[in-house]
């Protein structure tokens, strides 16, 4: 069966301990974990956890129900298709020779992304997308050579018009 | 009204009408001691904090209570390790009260400190560090919500020692809500009409339970079902006693030690209905083959135990007790009767198996362990409480003792914890005063755990133990015997002590059989001591359990005696 990519998103207490769990469930059960991203919600007592996995279906069905099972989380959802939105931001630290510099601003300017700070030798740049816009840019950024790049991992809500 | 942290502890442990506290004390839960003296809440001194677990194990599995444990921080702590561990893999209810440093102690590194919270998430149901005393209350009583509700298990809560000191203002909390957590109980109703149908077309049917009936208290529907439906039951290790073991429906048990007719049934039948089962691996053998011809039919009330090794044709998540009572009123409104002729030949098939390959050992100069265990259900009539530990002496006692009740057989399953049953057998002594309770032990697993004689001639707790002594890891030297070109390495246990001087230091009463004709003269002076007694009888050495799936065949392919 097909090993794919799942976005999770769940609703969980607010707590210490509570990432540490969910966590700690995918490291002792092997499941695989992408990328992760925690904030609180406009509930401070609630945070959201949005996590990228990989698996098959039944996989992705057992890491639900075993998110599910766990006391300090609310709730669960699988956000991947398309009736979600996805996003993730980076910050990307391009060398910017001067004979690059012009390429480099079209890129920014095409991908719709902003440059964050200028230095002597190198630009940051900020792109926020869906997967397949960085990974786009990214790539016509590597030539360039990329110093440092930080990511935030995917973060998504359903569709309101779905 | 003013109370401290400890104080409240006490209300709440008297509301959740717990009578009885496993325990070792320390200075971090030094408060709560003295608390606990006033109360009429009794108090078990162990002489080791995993003996606690086990002990409150044990009271909870025979009695179906929560069991409760008290112990102090740091090494008290961490040797709850093991006993919450055996306790989470077979759903127990436990709650385990941990002393913690001082909160403004807390991540120093102080004297005892361990970062136990952390250390168990992954083996209790769930954990809190309280870190004021306004929480007590209410975390105390979610503990025991939890613990008890849903699949049971252990919960853990560390309490820093200024919280049991602290004085606040105390309410009594009327009821638990917890928004995150609701399991479900009631199943859906459309789900088992399909179970129904199943039912009808079903010409070969096994009934597959597990603890989860034993748990929900649900063997009463599950015993009524198969007898509506004329199905052959087998149980796992934690089901024994969910079906009684002298009904002519039963097959004994199933998996790696199970009966030939059990493990036959199971890979031969057309409709497999699984209860409060989890779907081991030393249940099903090779999975692939597991009940090949089968429709499965899969009840639990944890929706992960649902799929997550087999895959199954109906699901049905709830209660065993309250799903087996609806699936029995949906029969009643069909009126679905088994045409007798229909079964007939599958039950005639299961009868051919049984008197094929029955369970069989021959007992010739040497004591054989399995007629020690069969003299014992023989002398006990079947009513005894019995505990084991962990290897050969678990399996024979789950072969060749045969349970018709719940709670009546306590044993680490999912864990195998060696060590387990004299502290279990505490345990459930305290629940029973009344009532046999007897550990039948192997001569490695009981030295895990012997300090706690201590603690039964202490508190005059009648407990026997039975070591089916062979000198020998056994069930380790099996598989080295089987399938290690007999290379026994590292489990001769020759240097044991004389159990029966052991157990006259200990101040209880030891007793000896070496020869066959002395086995049934020990037991029944043994079971006849009002006092703890350790029976030691010297077993053939070399004795192996059959059948035997080898691990990773299919478990119709079984060795045989
Ligand atoms: C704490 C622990 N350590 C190791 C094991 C592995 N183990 C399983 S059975 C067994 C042998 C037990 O020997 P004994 O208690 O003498 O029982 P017998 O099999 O001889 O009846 C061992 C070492 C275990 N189950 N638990
Ligand atoms: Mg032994």
């Amino acid at each position: 069966m097909n090993s794919e990519k799942h976005i999770l998103t769940m609703l969980v207490d607010n707590e210490p301990g509570v990432l540490s769990r969910v966590v700690g469930l995918f490291s002792g059960r092997g499941y695989n974990i992408e990328s992760l991203c925690v904030a609180e919600t406009t509930d401070p007592e609630v945070s959201r956890i949005t996590m990228v996995t990989k698996g098959n279906a039944p996989l992705i069905e057992q890491i639900e129900k075993q998110l599910r099972k766990l006391v300090n989380v609310i709730k669960v959802r699988d956000l991947s298709g398309d009736k979600s939105v996805k996003r993730e931001m980076a910050l990307v630290c391009v060398r910017a020779k001067p004979e690059n510099r012009a390429e480099i601003l079209r890129i920014v300017d095409i991908f719709r992304c902003k440059v964050v700070d200028v230095g002597p030798e190198y630009y940051i740049v900020e792109v926020t997308g869906d997967e397949g816009k960085l990974s786009a840019l990214l790539k016509l950024l590597k030539p360039m050579g990329i110093k440092k790049i930080a990511r935030t991992g995917t973060i998504a809500l359903f569709r309101e018009s779905a | 009204m003013k109370r401290t942290g400890a104080q409240i502890l006490m209300e709440i442990l008297k509301e959740e009408g717990v009578d009885t506290v496993f325990g070792f004390p320390g200075g971090a839960v030094i408060d709560i001691y003295d608390e606990l003296v006033k109360t009429d809440i009794r108090h078990i001194l162990v002489r080791h904090e995993q003996g606690a677990v086990h002990a409150a194990d044990g009271y909870a599995r025979s009695s179906g209570k929560v069991g409760v444990c008290l112990v102090t921080s740091g090494p008290g702590a961490t040797n709850t390790v093991t006993g919450i561990a055996t306790a989470y893999m077979d759903s127990i209810p436990l709650v385990v009260l941990t002393g913690q440093v001082p909160t403004q102690l807390i991540g120093n590194d102080a004297f005892q400190e361990v970062d136990i919270v952390g250390i168990t998430r992954p083996c209790t149901k769930h954990n809190y560090l309280i870190t004021q005393t306004e929480d007590l209350a209410r975390t105390v009583k979610e503990a025991f919500h939890i613990a008890r509700s849903g699949r049971p298990g252990p919960v853990l809560v560390d309490i820093p020692k200024d919280v049991s000191v602290m004085e606040v203002d105390y309410e009594p909390i009327p009821r638990i809500r917890m928004k995150s957590y609701r399991p479900t109980y009631k199943p859906n109703l459309k789900q088992l009409q399909k179970v129904v149908d199943l039912i009808r077309e079903a010409r070969r049917p096994v009934i597959f339970a597990g603890g989860g009936v034993i748990t929900a208290k649900g063997a009463e529907p599950l015993t009524a079902l198969a007898r509506k439906i004329s199905a052959p039951v087998t149980t796992t290790l934690m089901g024994l006693g969910a079906f009684p073991g002298t009904d002519p429906l039963w097959l004994g048990m199933i998996g790696m030690h199970g009966t030939y007719r059990a493990n036959m049934s199971v890979n031969g039948c057309d409709l497999l209905i699984a209860v409060g089962v989890r779907f081991d691996d030393r249940v099903t053998g090779k999975i692939d083959t597991f009940a090949r011809e089968a429709k499965i039919v899969h009840i639990d009330i944890d929706p992960t135990s649902i799929r997550k090794n087999i895959p199954v044709t109906i699901p049905v998540v709830g209660d065993c007790r309250v799903t087996l009572q609806e699936l029995l009123k949906l029969l009643e409104k069909d009126g679905l009767e088994v045409p007798s002729d229909s079964i007939r030949p599958w039950l005639d098939q299961v009868e051919h198996w049984k008197n094929t390959k029955p369970l069989a050992y021959r007992q010739e100069d040497v004591i054989k362990p399995q007629y020690v265990v069969e003299k014992l259900y023989e002398l006990t009539g079947g009513e005894a409480i019995i505990t084991t530990e962990v290897g050969q002496n678990q399996m024979w006692t789950a072969q060749y003792y045969h349970f018709d009740r719940p709670g009546r057989f306590v044993t680490s399953g999912g864990l195998g914890t060696m060590g387990f049953g004299l502290p279990a057998a505490i345990g459930a002594q305290m629940a029973f005063p009344d009532t046999v309770v007897v550990d039948v032990a192997g001569d490695g697993s009981i030295q895990m755990n012997i300090q706690e004689m201590a603690t039964a001639v202490e508190c005059c707790l009648p407990v026997k133990v039975a070591i089916l002594n062979n000198r020998y890891l056994g069930m380790v030297r099996q598989w080295q015997e089987l399938f290690y070109d007999r290379c026994y390495a590292c489990t001769g246990m020759e240097h044991a002590p004389d159990f029966v001087k052991l157990a006259e230091a200990y101040g209880a009463v030891g007793l000896r059989a070496t020869r066959p004709d002395e086995v049934e003269a020990v037991l029944r002076e043994g079971l006849s001591t009002p006092r703890p007694v350790i029976m030691d009888f010297q077993v053939e050495r070399e004795e192996c359990v059959y059948p035997m799936v080898p691990a990773g065949a299919s478990i119709a392919e079984m060795l045989l005696v």
